[in-house]
């Protein structure tokens, strides 16, 4: 009741000097905002970075590297064997701790192409059906290779929808759904037959631009079309997701491998060799399996290697940890200096009521309670400060996103939100300590005769 | 058992290289039910008595009873609940809180002793209404006549239900028409029987009180009790006496 009263007086305080007040709190305010949309901005791109982390394949993939042979083997250099189907047999065979073993054998300067049209894709690969979990693919429309395929190396395909879109035509251009299943396209000038087409992916930025862009006609036509090419936003993750063309590993072999090579003989290696482990826990052990596995196969010349998405884990928290370190030294010279404003403000304020003091403490206020009142005060003023950041860091955040569209969506935590108006309570708390003393101390015939 | 007792107080005060004695060995006794005044010319050390009897001071030397209790060492938070319940004050300058309106001024005694809202408004309104400004208890201060401020200040004084009531030349400023109205509200309190320790320096206002008493240079200079004066209960001066008349 008491404290509702003291809050009351306070907020009528601010009331009566609204000037003086909102300058005091600007400290306060700046102090929330930076904090609020630092932590959003920050937190946006880390969804943005773990976002395109699992659209590369997710944490638990870890990729089997081409590597020179070391140079205590140089002497063995010819003798290398590279990273073949063997390896992979080998590994499903006997490297237990590995739950998906992906073969990957890519086309270099591959050009799809229907009728007059052609284009360049992110990648042709030969796959097995174990691309599926590596890559963190799903089907949309038709199938995937079954073994058929596979055995009789059948020319079919599976692509992304930025296939389809160069090939065939955006659904956004065009009004409707385009699935060109059973269509033929050609890969580097052989034929094939798309039986699949995967789903769309896309950030959460894009999908809710693309959203808003179905509601606002005018900007339907544009979107993914903006998207082309290498420059900007463009080149990301989900471009290359989605600019995918997959066909039967053995149809790599027979139709593109077999027939090239140098002095005859056709360049069985793979492109890559991806693994997924059973547990990421398990990750060390996993690959030690691994290495064992390979280093039979490769008779002890050890010219490969592991590369984990641990590494990319690390660069993104580092980057994260930095951005956020920066925020809070701003948001923190705010508050601090928010706190030093009020602290004067609230000197200058018990100097103007001495008088006011005096005649409470003649009417029995006490010591404790002049201490709280002037306490209280204080706090009111950063927390309002704190409340009028809150509502400027969505300001913030807006202007912030417009003045740099490529960023991902900032997001506004709650939590960080509740922490800084805690911060705030907690600096106005400090800032208002030596005043409340002070008032607090005040003799009542002094602050009495005081005019 | 006298309601305030006073035995040998002094207040020294040191400026510079002077000493200044505000109050010099004072030994004094108030019953409950009085009505005394308390004169002096201007510098006398009346204000300082008045604030070492209110408890918002201490005195340099000497012992306080009030009430059957010591207050001389008394920490503040016993001095301040004293202040609260026991004393109420009425000052020259009115002391109303300006930002406050005259309800919540009547009121803020006893947010300090932490009584319910509900009985706060129902007290306050009470005290107003006894003063008569009960229509005016939404306005602030500063909407007020001088006279109609320091009824809200005696509202608020009394609104605790204090033993003691002081009052500091409580119509130093006002005009002579309004000091009256103001006197014959102390003098009605007086009857209702509230002790009331009135400071002035005006003798015509000394003369309401049936008691007096005269500080010069920070001493008792004359005690006198009309009532009493018949009895010799006091050491008066027999040149005070045809002043009673
Ligand atoms: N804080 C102080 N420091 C030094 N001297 C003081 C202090 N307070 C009061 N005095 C001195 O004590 C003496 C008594 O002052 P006091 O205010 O009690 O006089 P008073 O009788 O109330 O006078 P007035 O009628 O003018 O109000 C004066 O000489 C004054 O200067
Ligand atoms: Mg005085």
């Amino acid at each position: 009741m008491i404290l509702i009263n003291t809050i009351l007086i306070g907020l009528k305080e601010i009331w009566t000097h609204k000037f003086r007040s909102i300058l005091t709190m600007l400290g306060i305010i700046l102090g929330v905002a930076s904090l609020v949309a630092m932590a959003a901005i920050v937190k946006g791109m880390e969804n943005g970075m773990k976002e395109a982390l699992i659209a590369m394949g997710g944490l638990d993939k870890v990729l089997i590297e081409q590597q020179k042979v070391p140079v205590h083997q140089n002497h063995l250099r010819d003798m290398a064997p590279g990273r073949t189907i063997r390896d992979v047999y080998a590994l499903k065979e006997s490297a237990p701790l590995l739950k998906v073993v992906s073969p990957e054998m890519a086309l270099e300067r591959a050009l799809v192409a229907r009728g007059p049209k052609a284009y360049r894709p992110s990648e042709v690969v030969g796959v097995w059906k174990a691309v599926l979990d590596m890559n963190l693919y799903e089907l949309q429309h038709g199938r995937f290779f079954n073994e058929l395929d596979e055995e009789s190396a059948n020319n079919v395909c599976v692509i992304g929808t930025g296939v389809r879109d160069e090939l065939f035509g955006s659904p956004q251009e065009a009004g409707r759904d385009i699935v060109p299943l059973g269509q033929e396209i050609r890969i580097n000038d052989q034929p094939f037959t798309i039986v699949g087409m995967f789903k769309h992916y896309e950030s959460e930025m894009d999908r809710k631009k693309r959203e808003e862009g179905l509601k606002d006609p005018s900007q339907q036509a544009v979107g993914p079309v903006r998207q082309r090419g290498w420059g900007g936003r463009g080149w990301n993750a989900f471009w290359r997701k989605n600019n995918m063309v997959y066909i039967p590993l053995n149809t790599m072999w027979v139709r593109f491998r077999a027939a090239t090579g140098t002095n005859n003989v056709p360049d069985q290696t793979l492109t890559d060799i991806d693994v997924k482990v059973a547990s990421l826990e398990m990750l060390e052990p996993a690959l030690q399996q691994a290495r064992n596995v390979l280093m039979v196969t490769h008779q002890g010349i050890e010219d490969f290697n592991f590369r984990t998405q641990e590494n990319q884990i690390e660069d993104i928290n580092k980057r994260i940890q930095n951005a956020r370190l920066s925020g809070g030294i701003i948001a923190g010279l705010s508050l601090l200096v928010g706190g030093i404003g009020i602290m004067n403000i609230m000197l200058a304020s018990i100097n103007e009521r001495i008088r006011e003091i005096g005649i409470c403490k003649a009417i029995g206020a006490t010591g404790v309670s002049i201490f709280l009142q002037i306490l209280i005060e204080s706090v009111v003023i950063s927390i309002l400060g704190a409340l009028l950041g809150l509502a400027a860091s969505k300001g913030l955040v807006v202007l912030l996103s417009e003045l740099s569209p490529t960023q991902n969506t900032p997001v506004i935590q709650t939590q960080v939100m509740l922490v800084a108006v805690g911060f705030s309570a907690a600096v106005g708390i400090v800032a208002g300590l030596f005043p409340a003393v002070k008032a607090a101390r005040l003799n009542p015939i002094a602050a009495l005769r005081y005019e | 058992m006298p309601l305030v007792e006073l035995r040998n107080v002094s207040k020294i005060y040191h400026l510079g290289g002077e000493t200044i004695r505000a109050l010099d060995d004072v030994s004094l006794d108030i019953d409950g039910g009085e009505f005394v005044s308390v004169i002096g010319p201007s510098g006398s050390g009346k204000s300082t008595l008045m604030h070492i009897l209110g408890c918002l001071d201490s005195p340099t030397h000497g012992t306080i009873k009030l009430d059957e209790r010591m207050i001389h060492d008394a920490s503040p938070r016993e001095l301040a609940f004293i202040r609260n319940r026991k004393i109420g004050f009425v000052f020259q300058f009115f002391n109303l809180l300006p930002k406050l309106t005259v309800l919540q001024n009547v009121e803020l005694p006893m947010v300090y002793a932490g009584v319910s809202g509900r009985e706060r408004r129902e007290r306050s309104m009470r005290m107003l209404q006894m003063v008569d400004l009960d229509n005016r208890s939404k306005h602030r201060p500063s909407q007020l006549s001088g006279g109609q401020q320091q009824r809200v200040a005696i509202a608020r004084a009394l609104v605790n239900n204090p033993k003691i009531l002081f009052a500091d030349e409580p119509t130093g400023n006002l005009d002579s028409h309004t000091g009256e109205a103001i006197l014959e509200l102390f003098r009605e309190l007086s009857t209702q029987g509230r002790t009331i320790i009135l400071v002035t320096h005006d003798p015509e206002i000394a003369a309401v009180t049936p008691r007096r008493i005269e500080i010069r240079d920070g001493k008792v200079a004359n005690n006198l009790d009309a009532r009493l004066a018949g009895l010799d209960r006091q050491a008066g001066s027999a040149a005070a006496a045809p002043a009673l008349g």
